[in-house]
């Protein structure tokens, strides 16, 4: 049915996701660090922390990742030249990891920042009663507790997430996209082969609906809804 | 700051309204923008109410709709239509067809207008949904016809409540529209990228675009609080 261009595709594929993977986990434990500095009492990073979020959710994504990627290179070539070393080539992978990493990070701070905010004060202070050192709050009362405010929130920035993949082809990855367009232009199918992408992809969230569907109910245990 | 300056002063109104001979940057984004908000607008509304329709065939394949084009990159969407569609031979044979999906305006028009109306119809379809039971118990009692409950009572209390989540629909559609450049279409991103293969200044290029556009986001979100303190003046906090 794909012509003999399954593997490419499949090879797209799994680029894709590694891609979204890995973004996701840069872009959260920016999120939390974002999170966290955006509530510390510290004034300059809360500024900082604030003037990021701003920032970064005014400005379209793939401007960003434009900026970032030309600009990333051209701040290495200084550096390279400076240090007399031969020119390192920013590979596009790397370039979208840490580039919607940046972005979603953003969006995950301002996800986070509600949902710690979310868990009772009364909670943390019994925990600091009990005796538990501040990693132990944070992982064993914070955490879970703050993880069920924010999962809606993360959930759609991670759909949002996914669908913006489809533009790191744009600075030259070699994923879904870019392999299906290919197979297309080679088959003189663009139609079926681009359908294809989009077969892909609406797979690809449905699966992440059904599984952030059963973490909500993980992390909603014990919890009475009101009912209406 | 030299490099800023000179491209200003030699890509200034290309960044703006045109470079020349046409619509150009921030102009064109904003065209775009527009139109493609009102055509989503007019669709979704019918679409929202036949969304919740309790006819499963009616509002079955509004489901399908904004399931697909949620599901899928706009990317793809613009790919699908722009190069796909043209690709068949049984389109480009139709002169009227093949008039339309030449154009990469088009092509771009119908991707966002089809992608921010199903966004824009799940919005209005949840809000329809949370209309107070008593109101429309009301309605009926007064003897509406379903027309009239929807023009008097549903319509005008869901799209006000709509309001906060179809800003943001608003703003998240001015971030779509920089994938336009990808057909041809000379938006502000276009307009970055042609300036930086001419100039090599990059983070100028670009970050003049994104100046522009963090500029229209921060209008799109002062306008948007005035029409909430407008429309939405009976869900403000206030003293008593």
């Amino acid at each position: 049915m794909l012509q003999g261009y399954g593997p490419l595709i499949a090879s797209g594929t799994w680029m894709t996701l590694q891609l979204a993977l890995l973004a996701l986990a840069a872009a959260l434990l920016l999120g939390l660090l974002g999170a966290s500095a955006r509530l510390s009492a510290s004034r300059l990073l809360q500024t900082l922390a604030a003037g990021y979020t701003t920032l970064i959710r005014s400005v379209p994504d793939l401007v960003t990742m434009l900026l970032l990627f030309y600009s990333l290179q051209i701040a290495l070539n200084h550096l390279t030249d400076w240090a007399g070393l031969a020119q390192i080539d920013i590979d596009p992978f790397v370039a979208g990891v840490v580039t919607l990493g940046i972005i979603y990070g953003a969006y995950f701070t301002e996800t986070f920042r509600g949902a710690f905010q979310a868990v009772p004060r009364g909670q943390l202070e019994a925990a600091v009663a009990y005796g538990m050192t501040p990693w132990q709050v944070f992982r064993r009362v914070l955490f879970p507790q703050m993880m069920r405010f924010a999962l809606p929130g993360i959930g759609n920035n991670w759909q949002v997430m996914i669908k913006a993949t489809a533009l790191v082809s744009i600075i030259g990855l070699s994923d879904v996209v870019k392999a299906t367009q290919d197979a297309g232009k080679s088959s003189l199918q663009l139609f079926f082969f681009s359908l294809v992408a989009a077969a892909i992809y609406l797979a690809i969230t449905t699966v992440s609906t059904l599984l952030l569907a059963w973490l909500g109910r993980h992390y909603a245990a014990g919890v009475r809804k009101a009912e209406l | 700051m030299n490099e800023i300056i000179a491209i200003v002063q030699e890509y200034g109104q290309a960044y703006l309204w045109s470079d020349g001979y046409r619509l150009s940057g921030l102009a064109m984004t904003l065209w775009l923008l527009l139109l493609s908000i009102a055509i989503g607008f007019v669709m979704s509304v019918p679409l929202a109410v036949a969304r919740v329709s309790s006819n499963r065939f009616i509002s079955g394949p509004v489901w399908l709709y904004t399931y697909v084009f949620r599901g899928t990159p706009l990317y793809i969407q613009l790919l699908i239509i722009y190069s796909g569609i043209y690709s068949l031979e049984s389109v480009r044979t139709q002169p009227l067809l093949d008039a339309f999906f030449r154009e990469g305006f088009n092509c771009t028009l119908l991707a966002f207008a089809l992608n921010t109306c199903a966004y824009t119809t799940e919005v209005f379809a949840g809000m329809i949904r949370e209309t107070p039971h008593g109101e429309i118990e009301a309605a009926r009692a007064y003897g509406m016809s379903r027309f009239t409950l929807y023009r008097r009572i549903i319509l005008p209390s869901a799209l006000r409540r709509a309001l906060p989540s179809y800003s943001n629909e608003v703003i998240l559609m001015l971030h779509s529209t920089s994938i336009a450049f990808t057909a041809t279409v000379p938006d502000l991103l276009k307009v970055a990228r042609d300036v930086n293969s001419a100039t090599y200044a990059s983070f100028e290029a670009f970050g003049i675009a994104a100046v522009l556009y963090a500029s229209v986001v921060f209008a799109l979100v002062w306008l948007f609080r005035r029409c909430e303190r407008r429309w939405l003046a009976f869900l403000q906090p206030r003293a008593h």
